[in-house]
């Protein structure tokens, strides 16, 4: 059993706080993902759960042990680098069973777990090569195997994927998590990029400047963010945010244009509250071409400024309300700039969200 | 008919660009070699010039073989060469290890780390012969005045003893040659595969065995062909602080090539032997140089 509890854990450099009292229990081999841009404290809260940097405050709990004071070696963890991070001077199978010379194996067992961590990431045929003598891709699954192969409480990926090309990037995401699948073990995985971040997590930690955001399953994320800042990070392209004020049963958008204001919403908001509307491209659709097309909705004529044809759909960029928006167009039909279509913006799907403080109204 | 000539100058202008080169080449090194290498064979001496187109074979390495003074003054060249080197290394990687350590004032500690380099060997010789000296010497002042010793060490007369020193100041002027380019090493080391390390397990000793060393053993292994090429020829210190003194007991090869050519003007067997202590100059450095390229191949996948 390997939970990881984080307790309101603090990391300061000197007088700049980067971590600022975060709270997370990571369940037993749950997937975590931490993602958030860049300096918003991922990657140094995984670095203090490996031991790599000190915890200034607060605990961090792996299998119920306190090991705020343990080095790295005593963690039982395993961690996966940006940069692979191999030995260059040793060949891939010396790579592999390093950890397990330290820990002092037999030369027997050894050879038999990298045998077992190589069959289980296609390494065989790699062993004797030396790091230099392999591409980006074999160099990270080496890192992997690496991980694997010392059975560890839990493995610690620091975004293992972002020096890799985007077609090789998509291969290893599949197969960490098909590892994954294959060895249940205790994963926190660290990204900026919400696409990796969306496929291969359990649970999502959205963090910004050293802080929670949000925790929850990708489709709650997705579905639910709690502020403007998860709504824009978590998609792509990010959700469309207009600026608005409350007016009854309607949002009155800057030019005066009124939706309606959801159902699901209705509750959360009160007469003059200034608020932004979210909507994600895939809920404006020029009429026919859309995901949804039934439920509450409203439909508005608007000029095509730019599309980006991506085959089975097109990007397209307009104006709603005076503001650009980007809205799909599903289906392989080529939209021209300057041609005005008929949008149908889901309305039920939209959001909406405290201008003061970019919560969603649905929590404060 | 002119077309053969344009391709014909077009084939010799290789020739022609390389020529001053290849002269000065000829002029400045081969012809010297081969002047050398030819009065080696010879029983030149320099005050009978006619000697030099006597041709003897190899008697002068029959002669320099045969001759006990030679190799002692071989192997203690060699042992003085594994010894200052390998102490030099030990103490620059340590000096490097906590240069590194340091984040105030690092840039002056290099710069004054690097002085002794700065100064002609000559000169350190003689500092060295008056630090050493047994009547008016630093060192014996200091020991008598701390009262570790009431007599006065013979420390450049005592045969042991000298050569300690010569080794002593020998690794003074010149452990910053290693201290420098570990040094250069520790600062392009990737700080992932430390962590890694830490992270297999490893301990803080560990992590310095395992990754840290391997990687600066490159870095090693250049200082060591440097220190090997300069220690092999060594001449100026010994020369400066004990003239190869007591009775030839800190005689090396180069003193004895000097000795042997001008003092004795037997300049036939002094290039013998020099070309016998160029061979094995060569041979260290070949040496140490295959070890780098051996272990600069696997560097490339360090990033």
């Amino acid at each position: 059993m390997a939970e990881i509890t984080l307790e309101k854990v603090v990391k300061k450099y000197g007088a700049l706080g980067v971590v600022h009292g975060i709270d997370l229990t990571i369940a037993h081999q749950e997937f975590v993902v931490l993602v958030g841009p860049s300096g918003c404290g991922k990657s140094t809260t995984l670095r203090m759960i490996a031991g790599l940097e000190d915890i200034t405050g607060g605990l961090v709990r792996i299998g119920g042990q306190v090991v705020n004071d343990l080095p790295p070696r005593k963690r039982n963890i395993s961690m996966v680098f940006q940069n692979y991070a191999l030995y260059p001077h040793m060949n891939v199978r010396d790579n592999l069973g390093f950890g397990l010379k330290i820990a002092g194996q037999s030369p027997a067992e050894i050879t038999r777990r990298v045998a077992e961590a190589a069959d289980i990431l296609g390494l065989a045929p790699l062993l004797d090569r030396t790091p230099a003598e392999l591409s980006g891709g074999q160099r990270q699954r080496v890192a992997m195997g690496r991980a694997i192969v010392r059975n560890p409480d839990a493995f610690l990926f620091d975004e293992p994927l972002s020096n890799l090309d985007a077609k090789l990037r998509g291969q290893m995401r599949a197969e960490i998590k098909k590892l994954h699948q294959k060895v249940k073990t205790t994963v926190v995985y660290v990204t900026h990029d919400q696409v990796e971040a969306m496929t291969l997590a359990d649970r999502i930690v959205v963090m910004r400047d050293g802080q929670i955001e949000q925790v929850g399953t990708p489709m709650e994320v997705f579905n639910h963010p709690v502020s403007t800042f998860v709504a824009t990070f978590i998609g792509s392209p990010p959700m469309n945010l207009l600026p608005g004020t409350i007016a009854g049963q309607t949002v009155r958008l800057a030019d005066g244009t009124e939706v309606p204001v959801p159902d699901r919403l209705k509750d959360f908001v009160h007469d003059g509250m200034a608020v932004q509307l979210g909507i994600r491209p895939d809920d404006i659709s020029p009429v026919g071409h859309g995901l949804s097309q039934d439920g509450p909705g409203a439909e508005v004529a608007l000029t095509v400024d730019l599309a980006e044809p991506l085959g089975m759909e097109s990007l397209i960029y307009t104006r709603l309300a005076g503001q650009e928006v980007q809205a799909k167009l599903y289906g392989p039909r080529i939209a021209a700039p300057g041609e005005v279509l008929t949008f149908r913006l889901a309305l039920d799907r939209a959001h909406l969200f405290d201008a003061a403080t970019g919560k969603s109204v649905r929590v404060r | 008919m002119i077309r053969a000539l344009t391709t014909r100058r077009t084939e010799l202008a290789p020739f022609l660009l390389l020529l001053p080169a290849v002269a000065t080449m000829l002029f400045v090194v081969a012809l010297p070699l081969i002047f050398s290498l030819w009065t080696s064979l010879t029983p030149y001496k320099l005050t009978k010039p006619n000697t030099l187109y006597d041709f003897i074979g190899l008697t002068n390495y029959i002669r320099i073989f045969g001759d006990w003074d030679f190799w002692e003054a071989f192997l203690r060249t060699i042992a003085f060469l594994t010894v200052a080197i390998n102490v030099e290394f030990a103490l620059g990687l340590g000096i490097a290890l906590l240069i590194n350590k340091i984040t105030w004032g690092q840039r002056g500690l290099r710069t004054i780390m690097m002085f002794p380099m700065m100064f002609s060997p000559i000169l350190v010789g003689f500092q060295f012969k008056f630090l050493f000296n047994d009547h008016i010497g630093v060192v014996n002042n200091a020991l008598q005045s701390l009262g570790l010793t009431d007599q006065a060490i013979p420390w450049l007369v005592d045969a042991k003893l000298a050569m300690f020193s010569i080794t002593l100041a020998e690794v003074w002027m010149s452990t910053s040659v290693f201290a420098i380019l570990l040094l250069a090493g520790l600062f392009a080391m990737p700080r992932d595969p430390l962590e890694a390390a830490k992270v297999d397990g490893c301990n803080s000793w560990q992590v310095f065995r395992h990754i840290t060393l391997p990687f600066l053993m490159p870095f090693a292994y250049i200082a060591m062909a440097i220190r090997s090429l300069d220690v092999a020829r060594a001449y100026d210190l010994v020369a400066v602080m004990t003239d190869g003194g007591p009775a030839g007991r800190t005689e090396l090869l180069w003193t004895l090539v000097a000795r042997v050519g001008y003092d004795e003007a037997k300049m036939g067997q002094a290039n013998a032997m020099a070309y016998v202590s160029t061979i094995l100059s060569v041979l260290f450095t070949w040496y140490f140089y295959r070890k780098l390229v051996a272990a600069r191949r696997y560097m490339g996948g360090a990033e």
